[in-house]
């Protein structure tokens, strides 16, 4: 132990790439015997058309139909060895990851390089109608049949310009969703699960040179492929756009979006900060001002969401009974407005580097899934080229100063650049703050 | 480099099963009479600390619902000189994840630390578990939060559906409420009473502390014992009401109810029955029949409900274990349209396991090897380890259940798990909940043989 001394904090890692242009990362842990194998494409919803969207999602569920070598599914193999697996989409980039015992890295590799190499062979039009429709529960259970469901959907899609891919959710629209074809997906993972495309990282109890002989035993062969073109859209805000939404909600929610800087960009993790000592725990500011000493709503929220073409903050605040929206908007202002004038005390400083400190320490205990350090690793290497990122992504938050926190607030969370959203109970339109347009989300 | 190409048409074979020692527990008792457990684990400079105080929300006093949830929320609005404000700020200067989880059998507090703030960390937990300040202004403000968030999940058809099937399932008796208890309870509900039920729950001989983290047993018993080892046992008796699993209760008859939801997109449906203690000899056997019949992506109910017919996102059947009588339960949410289909497909499911299709040897084969194999991934962090040895604590389960685990669910058979099957799972006493659009669905469940639908009113 190493008492009163910040722990040296690292994520050591050899990088190597494959001829078809497969990036290999491996990083050894040994503390259990497991082995993360995390796998991104470097593909999301900004790679989709408007009118097509939803589609990088549909797909993430069509690679769980396995490769064409894989007659058991991809799931049963993989949990008989123990494993645990899951995938995600988001805007930029689709993961999907292993967390296998030792003794099963072989059978987590053949299976993720079949799919990559043989998914189109193995999938019926059947299967893909299945899917879609599985999707299209999704949608309903975790947006549709949710309180503020939508309420995401109806920002980002009035930020963003209707060209910028980032103006749509990742889940997509309905009658997208239904309007798909069996025969777009050929032509989607032809252009986008390329190896050049796509980065590997094993992670845990497995020798660096082991692991870089099985990558390259199992995803040597592949074709490289094309390595899509990068897209580049770009956005702005002129003035303030209010929206109104009616939900079925009990109380009514203001949402505020401002855009802001891409990830790691000047200006990013002071927003993230800015965000904690906004509404994370009950000295934020916000949380103790409405919440704690007004009482006048009843949850905050406030968070930097780091994307690779551009950053947008999203914060919201619930009313409590008897609490107006216009009331609350204006205490929000105030609050931004004080930030953006005198900036953070040190004692919120301090507190924030303890916590981003603690975050980074929290990250490194768990070799996969979506926190783990094989994910990160991946993140490093996609959006900055470089998985040795983490040192100089933790001094980000330990170089970050009073002045370039109040510099952030001043700069990206103006009053006259932003998108209000009102999310009231049906029937009760003239809750929202005057002069909001209705909006439909779909 | 030559390489030989690989062959794709068989997956590659295992390797040989690796060597994982479990984690190694101690056991201390202060003398104050708090009971300890202390692991050494080192894979970060972390420590994790779970402290878990007998009672929870099955000893909530009727009609006092929600009552040791409240207190629970309560204990970090202060203690000594500090407020709620420089409790939240103390933890945030040590990097702590504080979090609280009131169960029907005992409250939870977890509090996880930089290594380097141990001492800190756990003097503060101890100032909070043992002398909150439980102010009238901080209770108000909390009650008013708790009570407003009621009516907010009153919109959350899944929270709706927990609530009204527990009540279904347990009647009066004190686990069929959840730990947030009801508007009126809360309403009713004073700091008195809050002071009282801390007073007679938060005494060390009716507390487990564990600790895990990179020191050595001794060091991480001399936290403990610095921390808490002032916690004085009152001197007033406690109450010694009857816990909640020692009362017995009712059977319940088939049957389905319907709780409407105005034009919901989908219903949510629980479908099952009071089943089974945590504390019962056929844990094992019934941990791979909820393998098989729900508890994995692969499972019976979710290849029949999601990827053959499409009728939801996911579905899944699983065991709400508590230390007495608990739940098998199966949970989706299905398309509206597809609600009467979605509850006959999963009951002919339960019915199934029971003998008409009994488990397979590959099923069986195929779960055993999901659970055994993957189990010493759940050993990774800290507060993963912290967490299990703390349900060994509140299941009286023995030290060596850890490295027992894979040789007792390696040994049961086929026939093991067709008997629980039969044994446990009952479709003459299977309940039925929908939480949708009555307008939509009412017909249709006339068309189950689970009688006439029972219409019920959301109750917050």
């Amino acid at each position: 132990m190493t008492p009163d001394h910040a722990p040296i904090l690292d994520l050591p890692y050899t990088k190597r790439t494959l001829d078809n242009g497969l990036d290999v990362i491996v990083h050894e842990d040994h503390h259990v015997p497991i082995v993360a194998v995390n796998l991104w494409y470097h593909v999301g919803s900004k790679n989709e058309q408007p009118g097509r969207t939803g589609f990088a999602h549909l797909f993430e569920h069509l690679m769980f139909e396995g490769g064409e070598h894989q007659k058991a599914g991809y799931f049963a193999p993989l949990q008989a060895a123990g494993g645990q697996l899951n995938g995600s989409t988001n805007t930029d980039r689709t993961n999907y990851w292993e967390v296998v015992p030792t003794n099963a890295v072989d059978l987590a590799l053949w299976m993720e390089s079949d799919r990559m190499a043989y998914l189109l062979p193995a999938l019926t039009k059947e299967r893909f109608e299945t899917q879609r429709d599985v999707v299209l529960n999704e949608r309903r259970q975790n947006y549709e049949n949710r309180p503020y469901g939508l309420a995401l959907m109806a920002l980002v899609a009035s930020l963003f310009p209707p060209t910028h891919p980032y103006s749509w959710s990742t889940i997509g629209s309905s009658e997208d969703i239904k309007a798909m074809e069996f025969e777009d997906v050929r032509a989607f993972f032809r252009t986008y699960y390329a190896s050049s495309n796509a980065s590997l990282v094993l992670a845990g109890d497995i020798a660096t040179d082991r692991a870089a002989d099985l990558a390259e035993r199992y995803f040597g062969d592949i074709p490289a492929g094309v390595k899509p073109a990068p897209v580049t859209a770009t956005a702005s805000l002129a003035g303030e756009r209010r929206l109104l939404l009616e939900d079925r909600v009990d109380r009514p929610r203001i949402y505020m979006a401002w855009l802001t800087p891409a990830m790691y960009e000047a200006g990013d993790a002071e927003l993230d900060l800015i965000g904690d000592l906004l509404a994370n725990g009950k000295t934020a500011r916000l949380y103790k001002t409405l919440v704690y000493d007004r009482r006048v709503a009843l949850d905050v929220s406030a968070a930097q969401q780091s994307r690779e073409m551009a950053g947008y903050f999203v914060l919201a605040v619930t009313a409590a009974p008897g609490g107006s929206l216009t009331a609350l908007a204006a205490a929000v202002d105030e609050e931004i407005g004080v930030l953006a004038a005198g900036g953070p005390t040190a004692a919120e400083m301090e507190r924030a580097e303890a916590q981003a400190e603690a975050n980074f320490v929290y990250h490194l205990q768990t070799v996969g899934g979506f926190d783990g350090k094989s994910d990160q690793l991946n993140a490093y290497n996609v959006f900055r080229g470089d998985p040795g990122f983490f040192a100089r992504d933790l001094d980000r938050y330990r170089l970050a100063t009073p002045e370039s926190v109040r510099e952030a607030a001043r700069r990206y969370l103006s009053p006259d650049r932003r998108v209000v959203l009102s999310v009231v109970p049906r029937g009760r339109a003239a809750d929202a703050l005057p002069g909001s347009e209705p909006v439909s989300v779909s | 480099m030559a390489r030989e190409p690989v062959d794709r048409s068989v997956a590659p074979a295992l390797g040989p099963v690796p060597a994982f020692t479990f984690p190694g527990i101690e056991r201390h008792v202060l003398p104050n009479g708090l009971h300890v457990r202390t692991v050494e684990h080192t894979s970060a400079p972390v420590l994790s600390m779970v402290v878990h105080v007998e009672g929870g929300s099955g000893a909530d006093p009727a009609p006092q619902e929600g009552l040791a949830s409240l207190v629970a929320d309560l204990v970090d609005e202060g203690t000594g000189s500090l407020s709620a404000i420089d409790v939240s700020d103390a933890l945030a200067r040590i990097g702590g994840d504080y979090d609280v989880d009131t169960g029907p059998d005992a409250i939870g507090f977890s509090l996880t630390t930089l290594a380097r703030f141990a001492d800190r960390g756990a003097e503060l937990l101890a100032g909070l578990l043992t002398r909150p300040s439980l102010r009238e202004s901080d209770f108000t403000r909390i009650r008013q939060l708790r009570i407003d968030r009621l009516r907010q999940i009153k919109d959350i058809a899944s929270a709706v559906a927990e609530r009204a099937f527990l009540r279904l399932l347990y009647g009066r008796h004190p686990y069929g409420h959840a730990p947030l208890g009801n508007e009126d309870a809360l309403r009713a509900i004073t700091l008195d009473d809050a002071t009282a039920f801390h007073a007679e729950m938060f005494r060390p001989s009716q507390a487990t502390l564990v600790l895990v983290g990179g020191m050595r047993h001794a060091a991480l018993l001399a936290v403990a014992e610095r921390a808490f080892g002032g916690w004085s046992e009152p001197a007033s008796r406690p109450a010694g009401r009857t816990p909640a699993s020692s009362i017995p209760a009712e059977p319940t008859a088939r049957r389905i109810a319907l709780v409407h939801r105005e034009a919901a997109a989908q219903s949510e449906l629980r479908i099952g029955h009071l089943a089974a203690s945590r504390r019962t000899p056929d844990y094992a056997p019934l941990l791979l029949m909820n393998a098989i019949l729900g508890g994995q992506f692969t499972s019976r109910v979710n290849l029949k409900l999601r990827e053959e017919k499409a009728y939801t996102y996911g579905a899944r059947t699983s065991f709400d274990w508590k230390r007495g009588l608990a739940p098998f339960a199966l949970s989706t949410s299905v398309h509206t349209a597809s609600t009467a289909a979605a509850i006959a497909d999963a009951a002919a499911e339960i019915e199934g396991i029971r003998g008409s299709r009994p488990v397979t040897e590959g099923e069986l084969a195929h779960a055993k090897a999901a659970l055994t194999r993957g189990y010493p991934a759940g050993f990774e962090t800290a507060a993963q380890v912290a967490r299990a040895v703390s349900q060994l604590a509140l299941y009286d389960l023995p030290d060596s259940y850890f490295s027992d685990f894979v040789p007792t669910v390696s040994a049961v058979t086929a026939e093991d798990v067709t008997r629980v099957a039969a044994q446990y799972l009952d479709p003459a006493r299977l309940t039925a909940l929908v939480v949708g659009d009555s307008q939509v669905v009412a017909d249709s469940l006339h068309t189950l043989s689970f009688g006439e639908p029972l219409e019920l009113p959301v109750q917050m």
